[in-house]
């Protein structure tokens, strides 16, 4: 009896320990869900989400703190994605947050008006303005992700969103019209 | 399963089937027996087109990276003369298809399924179809394989079978290549451009399968023809005689889509390319027939592509027939020159009526992978109807697919999954779509499917460059941040030492200058006030 208790409870600690070493050893640096979330997110920044950018909402969503249908930029492709991988179902747009839209934006300064001021430079997140003080600012039009977040910082509203050319190369095809479901009139 | 050779699929009415064909004959999974509509266009022969006025050509006609025009509005330009830079290793440059001037260079309407705009040149003709400079080896058994390549490329080349990618790069494989197919299958309904151009060019087209040959050592050549051309096969065989290539001409079943690069390396060689990978990954290569006259053309007598054999067909067509038409003609004109159209036509296509896609308008050019314009009359589209999983679609499928699996992922928008059903593997022969009972236009999805996930690609990419540019802005302001509350540290610092060196004079001087200052401020202020108020 005694041999048992005590062979039982050496195992326990011997394994116990290797537990303990293989934590130890095998410990994953960051957050691997926030990461997964945050690679899924269009990285806008532009806070529609209603956090401050696209890492703290993933942070958020992670935490169970935020639902997965509040990015308009992202769409429909983004949440059935987010679904995907937090195995929830997909649910429509919060619509609260803004709607999305397949046509993409992006900011233009107009030249003649920008008194360069450097103030949108700062609002941008992704550095997508170049410029210096009192000088013309303008915008890298490849960096730019329309986030809209330097349009109202601009004092002399010289910022405006425009629909990006849609390029040949890039062109979709649409979504096929759904097959109809048969549908039986009932008549009385 | 090996096919007895005189095809008990074949044609009954045609004996195309040489009992000398040594080669065992294969077949691939799925396919159909589709109504050919080629007579309509084979009793004329081909027509060269006249010259017109006006050509249009777009920048972009291959697949690939973009070349780069340089050309500008009121140049003269001589026949054969280069109008782009190809920009890449996969590019390909165009050329002028007659003497003229310059007249634009902007964007124009072109023939693509999305109906959208791109960049053109384009020509005013003079007439005149003077050539500027040419360059050829007619002697090309003694030039370097490197050299010809090159001029392969230079001469703007690409596939003609439809898919219109550099032939160069395919000339190219990078591993020592066993056999080389010509394909001059042409499974597709309506298009009888190859055949034509394989009955009256044999000879320049086992010329420049020979040159093929020649740059890739291929040890075997195989032409492999659907037997309802029997033409086609009788000159191919009679021109391979006469020349010095030791070539053999197959006859093979006509099922749709035996002209599949897949499904004909199957039907002749049996063996499979996988998924992932090329036919020169198996040791071989596989081109069109119009792709060897090309290269004829441009290796014997230093013409680069600048003009094609097309099909203009349909039941909405008056007289339909084939035409040797150059590179940017208006497809109305080669329409107008073929009779017209007839009443009722409900639909325009470039290509055949399986894998072709719909045009908007007749007012935009040929272009270098244009095999095919096909009016068509009768268009019936029923309704679609839910998938009753009848299995059709799987049993037509050459690609080996599940068609109804890549319907369901590519509705639920499912791209992950769908790509686990092989997605890009499908050829978008249309097959499934054509045997669906319940008219389901399958390959639209399949298409939307694709180009979605090609989206979703470039968007990832994006979204990671707007990442990293997001945390390299958040460090920036980190560090300014930093250096300023630096900055303020020193300056207190700074401060702090000063009073220690001024006597106590000095400071009650400097006390009163500040109380001075705060005074007039105020003063000042209560002016500014009373304006106000008054
Ligand atoms: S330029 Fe304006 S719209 Fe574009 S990313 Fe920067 S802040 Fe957003
Ligand atoms: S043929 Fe049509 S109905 Fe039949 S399984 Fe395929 S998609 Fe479904
Ligand atoms: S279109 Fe694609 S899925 Fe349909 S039969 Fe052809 S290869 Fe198969």
């Amino acid at each position: 009896m005694i041999i048992a208790i005590l062979s039982i409870s050496l195992l326990a600690t011997l394994f116990g320990l290797l537990l303990g070493v293989a934590a130890q050893r095998f410990k994953v640096e960051g957050d691997p869900i926030v990461d997964q979330i945050d690679a899924l997110l269009p990285q806008t920044q532009c806070g529609q989400c209603t956090f401050p950018g696209c890492r703290p909402y993933a942070e958020a969503m992670a935490a169970g703190e935020a639902d997965i249908n509040q990015c308009p930029p992202g769409g429909e492709a983004t949440i059935l994605a987010l679904a995907d991988l937090l195995g929830v179902d997909p649910k429509p747009l919060n619509e609260e947050h803004g709607e999305h839209s397949d046509v993409k934006e992006v900011a233009v300064v107009i030249e003649e008006y920008c008194i360069g001021c450097t103030l949108c430079i700062q609002a941008c997140p992704v550095d997508a303005i170049l410029g210096a003080a009192k000088q013309m600012h303008t915008i890298i039009e490849s960096e730019c992700t329309g986030c809209e977040l330097c349009v109202d910082p601009c004092p002399v509203s010289c910022i405006e969103m425009v629909p990006l050319k849609q390029r040949i190369e890039e062109w979709r095809w649409p979504y096929p019209e759904q097959p109809a479901i048969q549908t039986r009139t009932v008549t009385t | 399963m090996a096919l007895a050779i005189p095809g008990t699929t074949g044609n009954p009415d045609t004996n195309c089937y040489d009992m000398s064909q040594s080669i065992q004959l294969h077949t691939f999974h799925g396919g159909l027996k589709l109504d050919g509509h080629k007579a309509i266009s084979t009793s004329h022969p081909i027509k060269t087109a006249e010259l017109p006025a006006t050509l249009l050509l777009p920048v972009q006609q291959h697949i690939g990276q973009p070349a780069d025009v340089i050309v500008k509005p009121g140049e003269q330009v001589f026949k054969g003369q280069k109008l782009t830079r190809a920009s890449d290793y996969i590019s390909a440059p165009i050329h002028a298809p007659t003497s003229g001037i310059i007249s634009a260079v902007e964007e124009r309407l072109v023939p693509h399924p999305s109906g959208l705009k791109a960049l053109c040149i384009e020509i005013q003709t003079d007439g005149k179809d003077k050539w500027g400079e040419k360059v050829s080896y007619p002697d090309f058994r003694n030039t370097d394989i490197v050299t010809l390549r090159n001029h392969i490329r230079e001469s703007g080349i690409v596939g003609l079978g439809g898919a219109a990618f550099p032939t160069s790069v395919k000339l190219n494989p990078g591993r020592s290549i066993d056999t080389l197919i010509l394909n001059g299958a042409e499974c597709e309904p309506y298009i009888t451009c190859d055949d034509m151009l394989m009955r009256e060019h044999a000879a320049d087209i086992v010329e420049g399968m020979a040159i093929m040959q020649f740059m890739l050592s291929a040890e075997q050549c195989i032409i492999g023809i659907e037997d309802n051309k029997p033409e086609a096969i009788a000159a191919m065989r009679a021109a391979v005689k006469e020349s010095e290539l030791a070539a053999e001409v197959v006859a093979i079943p006509t099922i749709y889509p035996t002209g599949g690069e897949k499904q004909l390396i199957k039907i002749l060689t049996n063996q499979e390319v996988p998924g992932d990978s090329l036919p020169a990954d198996i040791g071989i290569v596989c081109q069109n027939v119009g792709t060897a006259k090309a290269v004829y053309d441009a290796v014997i007598h230093g013409q680069p592509l600048i003009d094609r054999v097309i099909t203009v067909t349909g039941e909405g067509i008056a007289q339909p027939q084939n035409f040797l038409a150059l590179i940017g003609t208006s497809m109305a004109e080669l329409v107008a020159q073929a009779g017209g159209y007839k009443p009722g036509v409900k639909r325009l296509i470039m290509g055949g009526s399986m894998m072709g896609f719909a045009l908007a308008t007749d007012e935009i050019p040929i272009i270098k992978a244009s095999n095919c314009i096909l009016a068509l009359t009768e268009v019936e589209q029923p309704p679609a109807q839910p998938c009753i999983r009848c299995g059709k679609c799987e049993q037509v499928c050459p690609a080996l697919l599940l068609p109804q699996q890549l319907f369901w992922y590519a509705q639920a928008k499912d791209f992950d999954k769908i790509q686990d059903y092989h997605l890009f593997d499908c050829i978008e022969c249309g097959c499934c779509a054509e045997v669906c009972p319940s008219h389901i236009p399958l390959v639209q999805y399949y298409r939307f499917a694709k180009t979605e996930i090609w989206n979703q690609e470039r968007e990832k990419v994006k979204s990671d460059i707007a990442r990293e540019r997001h945390i390299f802005h958040e460090e920036r302001l980190e560090r300014l941040k930093k250096e300023k509350a630096e900055r303020l540290a020193k300056k207190k610092a700074a401060l702090k030492n000063r009073p220690k060196v001024g006597d106590a004079e000095a400071k009650k001087s400097e006390i009163e200058a500040a109380l001075a200052r705060v005074k007039a401020k105020k003063e000042k202020q209560t002016t500014t006030q009373k304006n106000i108020e008054r």
